[in-house]
């Protein structure tokens, strides 16, 4: 997130694209729920679904899944026709706006509404509202970045905030709402196949001279395979041995199926994690790790506010904390860990090379958050970016073309399918599902429209089969209009019933991230 | 605007514009008993333990919603105040059973303190053969139970869904002693537009309200807290592990309205508060193992890890470092996840490093 939370307070239109808010971030949706029931702001919801944040909203657009380049741009054509736009804040601050206006002069609400399915009011109204502001915020999560396009729709979202200047200022902000305790600070630290911390570029030659300072090592310049492309090398044999930890890769990846295919075909596969999980079940070797309330570290979350978490009781057994096993690891293979003995010390490794985080101690973190970047040990941290301008000087506008997703019903597989959680549930659900909440909501529900359950002669609770070209998968039905007719949506934490069986592990080109959000399927009576 | 000066017992105090005279009363350390006062909620006067006197004021004043004005001569514990503060009590606990012993709040219910306080063991209105008042226990969800006949009908927890929680799923139902809190008219909780935060539960005084799965966890006193941050979603919650010291295990997890570093502000989800359990799983993995064939044996640390040092070395050394991946994890912290991909990067030579952020 640009922003953090105490600038929800000041946003005067809030403008919410692909995000269940009050399911996936519940916090952040009661934040956001509040500023609209004290009438504060205007709430636009996007979503294929009608979620509950739908019911609250003064515009609410129900796009068809994978049509969001063309609704954005659809609203930047508004809003430049209008002249709405923020044309001295872009002429100060952006390049590109020429390209950018020639890109979506074709977008007319008429052109875009044959595209979404919206109808050409609703745009204009959205349009209006968000450059309207004075103080305009746009929240997104996977609905945004789980298409094959997911690059282009995160582009084109930040093509709307420049365009009406809505950064640098309480109230405004880009906002993904990451869906994992620590996905930031993983980002953060490195663990992506093409920077180490501080996203630093092991392409570029002064990234790799400061591994070689500061580990005294050196590290390799191509860049890696992403998760996905390692599963793939790993079916073909090109990647032998594979370490995982904490991640359920037969549950939470596309194309389950050949997941399993992939990690059976490995020479050695070592699986840290605090259950045997589907993955564990195919390890040669499974190292026991603590779980949360076990061991001490930090998390950096959402906006980017690094905090400090701790251990609170003892592990089982013989569990011992990651960040040990690690350790231990590295140090039979020959690494000069010696600096490194406890979180607290690994953390000040972790200063001496993120600039980011240069200015970061547990001490500090004592008194509470720290938001990055924070780099020196008097600075206060970065609640809001942009503040002062863009660090590269000006941003460029990228405008983008719609595309239409990788697959898309057809007469074999006439229904679109879409995955996510729910409420109750996290992710592969090895958590929740060992908790009360496993006791709540047990097994998979699939959402079918109440005219599909009708055409395909279901009830409320009867057993359906949802098969897609890779897979297929049963369930009971829930009958609901929050999926539109044609729609049929799918939580993916039940493993005994994969959701994603269905989707294809094809992904966006830049961000390897699978198109979950899209998948052709047939649905029939079971 | 100007601070406020005023007299509380006798004393000169000095406050800030706008404060009430608990609010007032607070800042200069002076205690006043509440029970519907809450730092979650905003002021309501339901109670009136908190009645107060003030000169030429004919009425008692309850402190938690009156205004502190200037020149304002307070008393806090004149026999007037304090006998109207017992009949308060009193009235409260003609509907409130005194079987303290076995309520899962006995050591943290605000109602025992106050009645400890001042020296109230039962209600001399109370009427042994008045049914009017009588619930059924309610335990129909995993996350929480509901015991009605302890209500105090102090409205916190009705505040609480409203203000924080921001669903108003519940509210006062009925008339003079058949009030109670309710969702709306025929729908049972579980049909309501409750999603179980549990932040009503905090909250709730007395033991109307408790946590399903913490019964038998742990006595309040046998609780020691533990501040970190929640391990679900990205939003970063504070939260407090309840962990019972006798046991070492976790009782419960609770949130803090009043902390300063909770970027949620105390605000919490089903998951965050109830989905804990997992910790405590049987299936948790408590030691090494090593595959056999079909099925895995148990092994030591010092085996484990030598094969699996000796295995990545091998494929290393035969195939190079990039026939190797390592998935790092988002659940795992920074420290962890710094270390997976030194170990990658400086160790193995490969920058086959990545994590589930796109799943």
């Amino acid at each position: 997130m640009t922003n953090d939370f105490e600038s929800i307070k000041s946003a005067d239109t809030i403008l919410i694209i692909g995000s269940n808010t009050t399911e996936n971030h519940p916090v952040i949706g009661s934040f956001i729920k509040e500023q609209k029931r004290k009438g504060k702001c205007t709430l636009i919801v996007c979503d294929p679904r009608k979620i509950e944040m739908a019911k609250y909203a003064d515009v609410y657009i129900r796009q068809k899944s994978g049509s969001d380049v063309a609704l954005l741009n659809g609203l930047m054509h508004v809003i430049i026709r209008e002249n709405l736009h923020a044309a001295e804040f872009v002429e100060k601050n952006v390049n590109n706006f020429d390209k950018l206006r020639e890109t979506v002069a074709r977008y007319t609400p008429e052109y875009v509404s044959g595209i979404t399915g919206v109808a050409p009011e609703l745009i204009e109204d959205a349009a209006r509202a968000y450059a309207r502001g004075p103080n305009s915020a746009i929240f997104y999560t996977m609905g945004i970045t789980q298409h094959v396009t997911g690059t282009n729709n995160v582009r084109t979202v930040a093509n709307l905030a420049l365009l009406c200047g809505m950064l640098g200022r309480p109230g405004t902000g880009v906002n993904p709402l990451r869906g994992q305790n620590n996905v930031q600070g993983a980002c953060d630290m490195g663990c992506l196949p093409d920077v180490i911390p501080g996203y630093q570029k092991v392409a570029l030659p002064a990234a790799r001279q400061k591994a070689k300072d500061v580990w005294g090592a050196d590290i390799p310049e191509t860049p890696g395979l992403s998760v996905v492309e390692m599963m793939e090398a790993a079916g073909e044999g090109k990647i032998r041995g594979l370490y995982i930890m904490g991640e359920n890769s037969m549950v939470t990846e596309p194309d389950s199926g050949h997941v399993r295919h992939a990690l059976k075909n490995l020479e050695f596969l070592v699986v840290q994690d605090i259950f045997l999980t589907e993955t564990a079940e195919l390890a040669h070797v499974v190292l026991p790790a603590s779980s949360w309330g076990e061991k001490d570290g930090t998390f950096t979350n959402t906006c980017r506010a690094v905090q400090r978490v701790r251990k609170a009781v003892d592990s089982p057994g013989e569990a011992r904390p990651d960040w040990e096993i690690l350790l231990a690891v590295g140090k039979r293979m020959g690494a000069p860990w010696d600096d490194m003995t406890s979180p607290e010390t690994i953390f000040n490794a972790i200063a001496k090379i993120t600039p980011s985080y240069a200015g970061i101690t547990y001490g500090r973190l004592e008194g509470g958050s720290l938001n990055w970047p924070c780099p020196a040990c008097d600075h206060p941290g970065t609640p809001i970016l942009y503040t002062a301008g863009f660090p590269r000087g000006k941003a460029d506008f990228s405008p983008c073309e719609w595309q239409a997703p990788h697959e898309w019903p057809d007469e074999e597989y006439p229904f679109l399918a879409t995955t996510g959680r729910v409420l109750y549930h996290y992710h592969s659900g090895s958590m929740t599902r060992r908790s009360s909440t496993g006791d709540f909501i047990k097994e998979m529900a699939i959402e079918v429209n109440p005219a599909d359950a009708r055409s395909l002669g279901c009830n409320d609770g009867e057993m359906i089969r949802v098969s897609s070209r890779r897979g297929s998968v049963a369930g009971a039905v829930k009958v609901t209009d929050r999926v539109p007719a044609g729609m049929v949506f799918l939580p993916f934490h039940f493993s005994e019933t994969p959701a994603n069986s269905l989707t294809s592990s094809q992904v966006d080109p830049v961000s390897k991230t699978p198109g979950f959000k899209v998948s052709a399927v047939r649905v029939e009576k079971s | 605007m100007d601070a406020i000066q005023a007299i509380i017992n006798g004393k000169e105090i000095s406050a800030e514009p706008g404060m009430t005279i608990l609010q007032a009363a607070k800042a200069n350390g002076i205690h006043i008993p509440t029970l519907c006062d809450h730092p979650a909620v905003s002021p309501f006067g339901a109670c009136r333990i908190c009645l107060v006197e003030a000169e030429k004021n004919p009425k008692l004043l309850p402190a938690c919603t009156t205004p502190l004005t200037p020149g304002m001569v307070v008393f806090t514990n004149t026999p007037k105040v304090i006998e109207a503060r017992k009949a308060v009590l009193e009235l409260i606990l003609v509907r409130h059973p005194l079987n303290c012993f076995s309520c899962p709040s006995n050591g943290k219910c605000e109602l025992q303190d106050v009645a400890y306080e001042l020296g109230v063991k039962e209600s001399s209105y109370a009427d042994p053969g008045d049914t009017n008042t009588s619930h059924e226990y309610e335990d129909a969800n995993p996350f929480y139970v509901r015991d009605l006949n302890k209500c105090i009908l102090c409205g916190r927890c009705v505040r609480v869904c409203e203000e924080q929680a921001q669903y108003h799923a519940i509210d006062f139902q009925g008339r003079g002693i058949r009030t109670s809190i309710q969702p709306p008219v025929g729908s049972p909780i579980e049909l309501s537009d409750c999603v179980f935060c549990g932040q009503c539960v905090q909250v709730c005084p007395v033991g109307a309200l408790s946590e399903k799965t913490a019964l038998g966890m742990g006595r309040p006193w046998d609780i020691e807290k533990v501040k970190t941050v929640c391990s679900y979603c990205g939003v970063g919650c504070e939260v407090e592990i309840n962990v019972n010291r006798k046991t070492g295990k976790i009782a419960n997890v609770t949130t803090n309205y009043s902390s300063p570093t909770a970027l949620n502000k105390g605000r919490s989800c089903v998951k965050g508060r109830f989905a804990w359990q997992f910790v405590n799983s049987e299936d948790r993995l408590t030691t090494p193992l090593i595959r056999e064939g079909d099925t895995f044996r148990k092994a030591s640390w010092d085996e484990a890890l030598s094969l699996v040092a000796e295995k990545l070395g091998s494929i290393k050394e035969r195939h190079g470092g990039d026939a190797l991946g390592f998935f790092s994890s988002a659940r795992c912290t920074n420290e962890e996840n710094y270390l997976m991909q030194r170990l990658a990067r400086e160790v193995m030579g490969t920058n086959n490093v990545d994590h589930c952020a796109h799943l």
